[in-house]
């Protein structure tokens, strides 16, 4: 707009009225909002306490699903490759069981780790599925890095979130 | 040989009438996607995914066993052919097992990047698949998965023909049909793992790199093996700065597209070894302690400067580099005329007509082409033994281990080593200088028939960093932090030895400003008639052949 602009065109937000000048009116009024609210029920949650009620597709920390006392897990690599932050180290083995290969090491550096969810999308064995724990806290470095023992769920924790996906799938 | 003229895809050529089609399209800069075919080996024509379309043949042909002829025209790329390779693909895709998550071949597979640019993605079978054995051991080395198989008989016919043992066949019938040694016979030729290379599928796998790494997260260098004299040219497969896999690089003048067992697998062992060296090491007490590096060359110059000229020996080796052997030959000349050395070690009992040479070390016309004679052993050990000789400066692997040269280099006075492995030397070395592996250090080689080749760095040491140094990089490599634990794996403290060499050296005296290999070389090939002209630039990867006749020195080709 290239247009100048008349100053009497000119409309400015801070224009108040008679009434608003006067403030009283203004917070009596601002008050009755405050004093119905109080009246409604609230949402806030008395967290730690409380826990929020999470919905089915909300995506917590990576876990690594156990099934038979080992884990899905065939270390194909393909979460370490999709992962967009890195966060994933995996290091193949080879084992006597039909899937051939298992991982010998299967680290989540779990600061890198963005919840973005790729790599339980990407797994062909759903191995790799999102948690729904989210209260993670560390120390010092070392303790965010994830090792087999931290990860391995066992299949019967985590029905409700294999069941979604299958929904979804 | 006389040529003819045909149309490819509209594109008029003019071909060497021996040719096939795929042979024309190859030179040409066409490609046709073929499994069974491979240059260096007969053609089969089994796998018919190189169909083509040429005029006048009703049917369409295959492109590998159809030869061309005058005024042919052929098209590669029409729908009638686009077609056929869709339908090839399903039938070979039918009993194919849905194994990429945990093939390793996956990443670098024929059949995987054909599925996803010649095929439709989709099978109308729904049939169950015809199961085979997964995990038969052919021979020490190779693994078969037989379902994954698509029978294309490359392997086979890669030992009847290159490796020279018929070793391999197909047995049974239609879909039952499967790949065995023959009875009694297991897959054990000196060039058994080239099969896992040309093999297009993840059927064969390599025993020791079985599950070490996929082929992404690796990052591969172009470099030179140093297992032999022949110096094949390799592809350094390295992940967290960690050498895992070496495989073959084609390069007609030395090794085609072929490499032997015992180089790629043995040759890059001692760089991560257990027995690895870390730092330099002095001994004192029988105690080998850690030292830092300018107290190690300090401790060296001291000691030597003990001696006499005449009572140091100076030791060459054809396992070093060019640019290495020629500092030391000429901080000797200056500092230690009199007594040096260069051993021949030959174990010439094992060796063939196709690759392995019978001489171990990589670089002895190297070392000749620089003007040194080959002594004979016995002449250091008779003087160490009269005593003439009390101290000796070595380069890495200059002799051959034996119990006697051990016990007499053990009445030195002084002996410092360039070593990059433990071995019994170092133990009864006052000074092990940690020199680099051929995997961390540039260089020339010369092979034995005076081809010159360049070693690359796949592996950085303490001094180096993959990301400013130019190293191949990984994605890993690219992206890692400092404290990420898969970033850049373990630095060993080493370092070349021509480095080494020239802080003696410029310690004697001497001033000597190299900054890098390369320059060493650009010195020597103002000096070397045969290497007038050369530098690292026109060496390159494919390396180049060295006019044996411009030398002044004796050359012996073995």
């Amino acid at each position: 707009m290239n247009k100048f602009l008349e100053k009497s065109e000119i409309k400015r937000l801070k224009d108040l009225t008679f009434w608003q000048k006067l403030f009283i009116p203004e917070i009596f009024k601002a008050l009755k909002i405050t004093v119905k609210q109080i009246f409604k029920p609230s949402f806030t949650i008395q967290y730690p306490e409380v826990k929020f009620q999470k919905p089915e597709s909300f995506r917590g920390s990576p876990i690594l699903v156990e099934e038979n006392g080992v884990e899905r897990c065939v270390a194909c690599g393909l979460c370490s490759r999709v992962c967009p932050a890195l966060a994933i180290d995996v290091q193949a083995a080879e084992t006597t069981l039909e899937k051939e290969r298992y991982p010998e090491k299967f680290e989540i550096n779990m600061l890198r780790c963005i919840f973005c969810g790729f790599c339980e999308e990407v797994c062909p064995e759903e191995a790799i599925i999102m948690s729904s724990d989210y209260e993670l806290s560390f120390t010092n470095y070392n303790d965010a890095i994830y090792g087999k023992e931290k990860l391995l769920v066992p299949i019967e924790k985590v029905k409700e979130r294999l069941e979604f996906l299958r929904k979804n799938r | 040989m006389h040529t003819v003229a045909i149309t490819i895809d509209d594109r008029k050529l003019l071909v060497d009438s021996n040719q096939t089609i795929i042979e024309a399209c190859a030179t040409n800069g066409i490609s046709i996607p073929h499994f069974c075919w491979h240059p260096k080996l007969s053609v089969s024509g089994n796998c018919r995914m190189c169909l083509v379309e040429v005029e006048k043949i009703p049917k369409l042909a295959i492109a590998c066993m159809t030869n061309v002829a005058e005024g042919m025209v052929v098209k590669t790329k029409n729908e009638r052919v686009l077609n056929a390779r869709e339908a090839v693909m399903e039938f070979i895709l039918i009993n194919h097992p849905l194994d990429c998550p945990i093939c390793d071949e996956a990443g670098e597979c024929k059949l995987q990047d054909y599925a996803y640019s010649h095929s439709s993605g989709f099978s109308r079978f729904v049939e169950d698949k015809v199961h085979k054995p997964k995990r038969v051991k052919l021979g020490p080395h190779v693994m078969f998965d037989a379902e994954r198989c698509i029978l294309c008989s490359r392997c086979i016919r890669f030992c009847d023909e290159v490796a020279g043992k018929h070793q391999l066949q197909f047995v049974d019938r239609g879909d039952k049909t499967t790949i065995v040694t023959f009875p009694g016979e297991e897959l054990d030729n000196p060039y058994s793992l080239n099969v896992v290379d040309i093999c297009p599928v993840g059927a064969l796998t390599n025993n020791e790199f079985r599950f070490k790494s996929r082929v992404w997260e690796m990052s591969f260098t172009d470099s030179v093996c140093t297992a032999c004299s022949r110096g094949c040219n390799i592809e350094v497969g390295v992940r967290n700065n960690e050498v895992l896999r070496l495989t073959p690089r084609l390069n007609e003048n030395v090794n085609s597209f072929w490499m032997c067992d015992n180089g790629r697998l043995n040759s890059f062992k001692n760089v991560n070894s257990i027995s690895r060296i870390d730092f330099p090491l002095i001994k004192n007490n029988n105690q080998q302690t850690q030292l830092s590096w300018d107290e190690a060359i300090k401790n060296v110059v001291d000691n030597l400067k003990l001696f006499k000229k005449n009572e140091v020996a100076i030791l060459i080796s054809s396992e070093a580099t060019n640019e290495e052997n020629y500092l030391m030959h000429k901080f000797a000349k200056s500092v230690f005329p009199e007594n040096i050395f260069a051993f021949k070690h030959i174990d010439s009992n094992d060796q063939d007509e196709v690759l392995i040479r019978g001489d171990k070390t990589p670089n002895k016309l190297g070392v000749e082409l620089l003007g040194i004679e080959f002594d004979d052993f016995e002449n250091l050990i008779e003087k160490i033994n009269s005593n003439q000789i009390k101290a000796v400066y070595s380069l890495d692997d200059s002799f051959q281990n034996s119990d006697e040269v051990y016990n007499t280099f053990s009445k030195l006075n002084f002996f410092a080593i360039h070593s990059n492995t433990i071995s019994k030397f170092t133990e009864i070395a006052n000074v092990t200088l940690s020199s680099s592996t051929m995997f961390e250090k540039n260089g020339t080689i010369i092979n034995f028939k005076g081809y010159l080749q360049k070693l690359t760095p796949s592996i950085a040491t303490k001094e180096m960093n993959r990301t400013l140094d130019g190293f191949q990089l990984s994605r890993l490599d690219k992206f890692a932090a400092w404290n990420d634990k898969w970033g850049s794996g373990p630095q060993k403290n080493s370092r070349p030895s021509w480095k080494i060499v020239m802080d003696i050296a410029n310690n004697f005296g001497m001033k000597l400003k190299f900054q890098s290999s390369e320059d060493v070389f650009n010195e020597m090939a103002q000096k070397f008639p045969h290497l007038n002209g050369i530098s690292y630039l026109k060496i390159g990867k494919i390396g180049l052949q060295i006019d044996l006749e411009k030398t002044n020195s004796k050359v012996e080709a073995i």
